[in-house]
């Protein structure tokens, strides 16, 4: 074989980019392999033993879950509701009310439109810590003055979600329903249906691709919220990133306990990444990412 | 079990009182004479969010500048003197120095290394391309907590004599040198740096998938002309492909530094701020939680808002691009 059929051949099966990017595959797994590997040996090894002598003999060394279920019983099983609790309603509440939103400034005439909506895209960058604060002393002043309870319970993670995400939900839908065919809404307009009903029979319906992109990316951030779990949540109904940190410790000098429960924290968007990857690579080039 | 009943209790209560509230207001809206009703009828639509978004975000916000021109527990007026007293003090100097090395690092970083991986990616065949691109986009499932636990092990240090478990420093003692406490060492503000990598780690994926969208969007016919004018891979690269997706890297730089700029889990769950690698969205959660001082929490926070306001402008002008284009 001449040196030029070899060139061929190597052009042919991409050798270098495979290489580099194998390469750089490596050095991206590298960390979360190391994670997997030390949560499923003896907690007590995790100081003695590095995790990569377990990769280099899979044979010699006690691979076992007891990780995992110390860090179920100790309290990562109730993170887990909690934050299944919190996640569930704070994507399914914001998705409803931006898609009524989304479908008055796609669909409705009213004064002040472009204002409203030109207001809703500068809050898109606005940092949440920037209203934090107030949003909590009102919180505490409700149930001080009305008696209703609003921290510590899940009801106020709902809320705060669905506000935070209301200017990108809002901005990403109406992009869609601006698709729509508005011959369909006129025709459904002839024959006399209300808005209401054009709203949960047609559009809804037909802007079901966008709400699905939007809702993976809301479940995820919510799910991967530590801030506003937090100062709304906090100790009572603690969700898993704020368990995990607790045990992190101050100076993040309990690494050695929370390989478990970090996997475990982790189960559940992984496995909603890589099922719904198609939809979320989607909803990336709508646009719909949180600055 | 009794946590399970409750939490699903509180979820179907949650979403059917959400869409009972629509019915009603369109209920109620409907007992309007029919052309008030017509006209009116966005109310029904609008009014959940615009309330949400009001008492929320807007009144908050603005609730949070007039503290920042008060005391530590909002009782009296004190002028400009939280800021005097953050701009007269090195500690928030060095912050803000934070914030902008932040800034000049991981957004070109981010977008560096997104575009050399969807150009690579994109020339070893779709099964490997997709497995691959998978394995880098994974992290953007991964939570700031929980990236932070898994480069703790990374970085991780053992005192000397003990066994090397940190990955970093196994790799620099297979070198020669002596194992470092690398999220203490604030020399050159070398533990910042550190913490910068995770979050490239974690945006990288984003960047790439886009990025990866927009080159293969580009015309074949435009890198075939170049490759029969003689030009290398690089020139290609460089002179046909990198040109018409600037576009597109631009603006995932812009959503990169907006997201750079709040940056806050990753201190909090790494160092808690301490060596030297706080930044203005932890010194905010510092100065409320930390020291319940709500006059200077509000005057750091107005900072990083007036610090944002430029590139709020910058998204505006993207969205009336988009708009123009429809």
């Amino acid at each position: 074989m001449n040196t030029e059929k070899i060139t061929h051949l190597l052009r042919r099966m991409n050798l270098g980019s495979t290489i580099m990017m194998l390469f750089l595959v490596a050095i991206w797994s590298t960390p979360t392999v190391g994670l997997l590997i030390t949560s499923l040996r003896p907690s007590s090894l995790a100081e003695i033993s590095p995790w990569w002598e377990a990769l280099f003999n899979p044979l010699s060394t006690v691979w076992t879950l007891d990780a995992y279920q110390a860090s179920l019983e100790s309290g990562m099983l109730a993170s887990l509701i909690n934050t299944i609790a919190v996640t569930v309603p704070a994507t399914v509440l914001p998705l409803m009310i931006a898609a009524n939103a989304a479908y008055a400034f796609t669909f409705l005439k009213f004064r002040g439109k472009e204002f409203f909506f030109a207001t809703l895209v500068a809050l898109m960058v606005i940092p949440v810590q920037s209203s934090l604060i107030p949003v909590l002393r009102g919180m505490v002043w409700l149930q001080r003055t009305f008696d209703i309870q609003l921290t510590g319970t899940y009801v106020s993670a709902w809320l705060v979600h669905s506000a935070f995400a209301m200017p990108l939900a809002i901005y990403t839908l109406r992009n869609y329903m601006m698709t729509l065919p508005v011959s369909l809404i006129e025709a459904a307009k002839v024959d006399g249906a209300s808005f209401y009903q054009i709203f949960w029979r047609l559009v809804l319906p037909m802007s079901a691709p966008a709400i699905a992109s939007f809702a993976i990316f809301q479940f995820l951030w919510v799910w991967n919220d530590y801030l506003i779990a937090f100062i709304f949540v906090g100790e009572q109904k603690s969700v898993m990133t704020y368990q995990l940190l607790r045990l992190l410790g101050q100076y993040g000098q309990g690494w050695r306990d929370v390989a478990a429960g970090s996997f475990i924290s982790l189960i559940i968007p992984l496995i909603v990444f890589f099922s719904l990857q198609r939809y979320i690579v989607r909803g990336l080039l709508a646009g719909s990412v949180k600055g | 079990m009794g946590d399970i009943i409750f939490g699903l209790v509180s979820i179907v209560i949650g979403i059917a009182a959400s869409y009972g509230l629509y019915w009603l207001l369109n209920f109620l809206l409907s007992l309007l004479p029919k052309r008030i009703h017509e006209k009116a009828s966005w109310l029904a639509f609008l009014t959940p969010a615009a309330v949400l978004v009001i008492l929320v975000l807007i009144v908050p916000l603005f609730q949070t500048l007039i503290w920042s021109f008060k005391d530590d527990r909002v009782k009296e007026w004190v002028g400009f003197k939280n800021y005097v007293d953050l701009f007269t003090d090195k500690r928030f100097l060095g912050i803000l120095l934070n914030n902008f090395l932040w800034v000049l690092v991981v957004p070109a970083i981010t977008v560096a290394i997104g575009t050399a991986v969807a150009t690579l990616s994109n020339q070893v065949g779709p099964t490997r391309e997709r497995i691959f691109k998978s394995l880098i986009f994974m992290p953007m499932a991964i939570s700031f907590v929980a990236a932070a636990t898994i480069w703790s092990y990374f970085y991780a240090y053992v005192p000397p004599g003990r066994p090397e478990v940190g990955l970093l420093n196994a790799v620099v003692k297979l070198f020669g040198s002596d194992a470092q406490p690398w999220l203490t060492m604030d020399q050159g503000r070398l533990n910042s740096f550190l913490l910068m990598a995770v979050v490239v780690w974690l945006q990288v994926g984003y960047s790439m998938v886009v990025i990866s969208a927009a080159i293969k969007a580009v015309p074949e016919e435009t890198i075939e002309a170049a490759q029969l004018d003689g030009a290398n891979a690089w020139q290609v690269f460089a002179g046909v492909i990198l040109p018409q997706v600037w576009g597109t890297v631009m603006s995932v730089f812009v959503t990169v530094l907006i997201l750079v700029m709040k940056v806050f889990d990753i201190v909090l769950s790494m160092t808690r701020g301490n060596f030297t690698t706080s930044v203005l969205a932890f010194e905010w959660y510092k100065q409320f939680f930390e020291n319940s001082n709500i006059g200077p929490a509000s005057a750091v926070v107005t900072v990083l808002v007036l610090l944002i306001g430029p590139l709020m402008y910058l998204q505006i002008r993207t969205v009336q691009q988009q708009e123009s284009l429809r």
